[in-house]
């Protein structure tokens, strides 16, 4: 029932101004919380591909592996590649400096990035790369124009270009519309490509908020409580007030 | 024998206190012997609501106050530290940031109740007037509340609202760099809002609020009938259709804070950002003074206002008209009392004419609440400004309407 209220809550809420990204539709994410081992293999993805780069300053390695059931020893060996403690934030060592000057922009902290974005921004964007000649870095990306950060799952996805077409409507009025074409297949096949994205960005959603399991689990616990104590309240009032009429 | 010597132990402490402060008379004056009509409807939870939300919002508010750090540089990520590293951290943020929203709403209908039972009129202008400077006093503290965070709306909404200020002539600009404390907003600001968040502006509220409730027992309360009860008093000298506050409405309106709690948890567990209208997404990207964001808007309960301020064309290219129409949507609220010049005080028994008017100034509320958040265009900004007109016309007309409009008769007793 209360999934049911918040999509009916989440519907009547305007479109996220900023997410739409000049109009560019949105594809469904579709993540799974509950997938523990997508949450894991995201979590993998994460360290290897965006953490050389992207902090999460605000994350502790012990609680990924407390919260997705990694033990110490594999969280050490698997996520931690520089060494340090457990306890550690998932910090980068790459300098700020370093940093603006090879991407024009500091990349931004990944904690609760899938707060500000939703998942289905960050899903779609880590689809929408494509090559771009006219750019420094050689590449662009639909949802996020002429954005600083290069293609760096394109081992995995392959490359994609822009196929702009043309479209007139019953007025005469001519639209450009764009679409992304694969051309240089990558390791992966397309759907594998999109389940690894479905991972990472299950993972960052996480991360966005590690104690989402708990805040739901102690939520139904306490609104039944309260709905026990209502009836109790309810039949306390009704008998104080049998003498008022 | 035990039970004697409880009672002696008991009435002598008592007894002892008493002598030297008035516990007794003030618990008797306040709640065992408060004499509330008895015909309170849906409408009168929402005092109590209000005053339960407060204490919350301290409580949790002194516990965030033990992690947070008031400084540009770490006030963001304390903020989510306290999400993730403090024990049952995220539980206290998350009731405190629900439970500002939860707040306004309350009041707003706390408001809306004293509008359609006529309860800011004679005698009861002093509990209007102090209820208005309740819900300033809350503004304010809402707005340098959601500086804390410091995430990219924090620091721009604070930047827009400030810069308001600097619409006024000759000293705008020097008002709003005294406010910031440096020329844009920065630390400073941070600090001073924290300074203002968590001591000043809770002492006045607090002080408020006593004054609201002390003028309120001093009077009686009103009712949806708006009869004067204490016109009926029965032998024993108490109001005929009244009955003690303590335990009548005591255990009624646990009845009604359970419900508001469920309400409360099924938005704090299950949707704390509210579809970005309790948390904006935005705020989840720490503030930083060189990105506008495309989009900037002030939360909910601050909207219509905001929406108020957008519709009033600049003069000049000064938007001091848009400023001075916005803090004058404000100070119009507390002239209520002497602007409704209707014999009677309940919706109950009015006429057509001021119920139509009431319909439309809420349906302009709501409009122009909507209308605050959205970006603007020709069309909306029409609409905003004639929902603004309605707003206005509501009150300057009002003398007006209320002395036209053909009213009930009102019964001697309440109604139940």
């Amino acid at each position: 029932m209360n999934k049911h209220l918040i999509k009916t809550l989440l519907l009547l809420a305007p479109a996220w101004a900023f997410a739409a990204g000049g109009g560019v539709h949105l594809e469904k994410a579709n993540i799974d919380p509950d997938n523990v081992q997508s949450l894991q293999r995201g979590a993998k993805m994460f360290v290897n591909y965006c953490l050389s780069c992207h902090s999460a300053e605000l994350m502790r390695y012990e609680r990924v592996g407390k919260d997705l059931g990694i033990e110490d020893k594999l969280v050490q060996e698997h996520l931690m590649f520089t060494g340090g403690k457990l306890g550690d934030l998932m910090t980068v060592a790459t300098a700020d400096a370093d940093s603006k000057e090879w991407f024009g922009t500091v990349p931004p902290d990944l904690t609760v990035i899938a707060r500000s974005r939703g998942a289905d921004w960050l899903y779609t964007y880590m689809k929408s790369f494509y090559r771009d000649d006219s750019k420094i870095i050689g590449v662009n990306n639909l949802v996020f124009p002429d954005v600083g950060m290069p293609h760096v799952l394109w081992e995995l996805q392959g490359w994609q270009d822009a196929v702009i077409t043309t479209v007139k409507d019953s007025h005469g009025k001519e639209s450009k519309s764009v679409a992304l074409e694969l051309t240089e297949p990558g390791i992966m096949s397309p759907k594998e490509y999109d389940r690894a994205v479905r991972d990472l960005v299950n993972f960052l959603d996480y991360m966005g908020e590690p104690y989402k399991h708990e805040r739901k689990s102690l939520g139904v616990k306490v609104i039944m409580f309260l709905l026990v104590f209502l009836i109790v309240a309810y039949m306390m009032k009704r008998e104080f007030w049998k003498d008022i009429h | 024998m035990a039970g004697n010597s409880a009672d002696k132990w008991q009435g002598g402490l008592l007894g002892w206190i008493d002598a030297r402060f008035p516990l007794s008379a003030m618990w008797n004056d306040h709640l065992a012997k408060y004499y509330a009509p008895k015909n309170f409807n849906f409408w009168y939870f929402f005092g109590s609501l209000a005053l339960l939300v407060l204490v919350m919002q301290i409580i949790t508010g002194i516990w965030l106050t033990m992690n947070y750090k008031p400084d540009a540089k770490l006030a963001f990520n304390s903020v989510e530290y306290i999400m993730r590293d403090v024990n049952w951290g995220w539980l206290i943020r998350y009731m405190h940031s629900t439970g500002a929203s939860a707040f306004f709403v309350v009041v707003y209908l706390h408001m809306f109740r004293g509008l359609i039972y006529g309860s800011y009129q004679k005698p009861r202008e002093l509990i209007w007037i102090f209820g208005c400077f309740i819900y300033l006093a809350l503004m304010a503290e809402a707005f340098m509340g959601y500086l804390l965070p410091w995430g990219q709306m924090s620091y721009w909404g604070a930047q827009v609202i400030i810069n308001l200020f600097g619409a006024i002539p000759f000293v705008g600009e020097g008002i709003a760099e005294w406010i910031r404390g440096d020329y844009v907003v920065a630390d400073a600001t941070l600090n001073r809002f924290f300074a203002f968040h968590v001591i000043a502006v809770p002492i006045v509220l607090l002080a408020l609020v006593v004054l609201h409730i002390l003028a309120l027992h001093e009077v009686g309360s009103n009712n949806p009938d708006g009869v004067e009860i204490k016109k009926n008093k029965g032998p024993d000298g108490n109001p005929v259709d009244g009955i003690p506050f303590h335990p009548y409405y005591t255990v009624k309106d646990i009845v009604g804070v359970i419900v508001f709690l469920i309400f409360f948890s099924i938005v704090m567990f299950f949707m704390p950002e509210m579809g970005g209208y309790f948390l904006e997404h935005n705020n989840f990207i720490p503030a930083d003074p060189l990105k506008t964001p495309e989009h900037i808007a002030p939360l909910w309960y601050f909207t219509p206002f905001y929406a108020i301020l957008r519709a009033v064309p600049s003069i000049g290219g000064s938007s001091f008209p848009g400023v001075a129409a916005m803090f004058m949507a404000i100070i119009v609220l507390f002239l209520l009392p002497w602007l409704d010049r209707s014999p009677v005080k309940s919706i109950r028994y009015r006429g057509r004419i001021y119920k139509i008017w009431l319909a439309l100034f809420v349906i302009s509320f709501a409009i122009l609440g909507w209308l605050g958040m959205e970006q603007p265009s020709f069309w909306k900004t029409l609409t905003a400004q004639v929902c603004t007109a309605i707003y206005f016309a509501f009150f300057i007309l009002m003398p007006i309407y209320t002395k036209m409009d053909k009213t009930k008769p009102v019964p001697d007793r309440v109604t139940s």
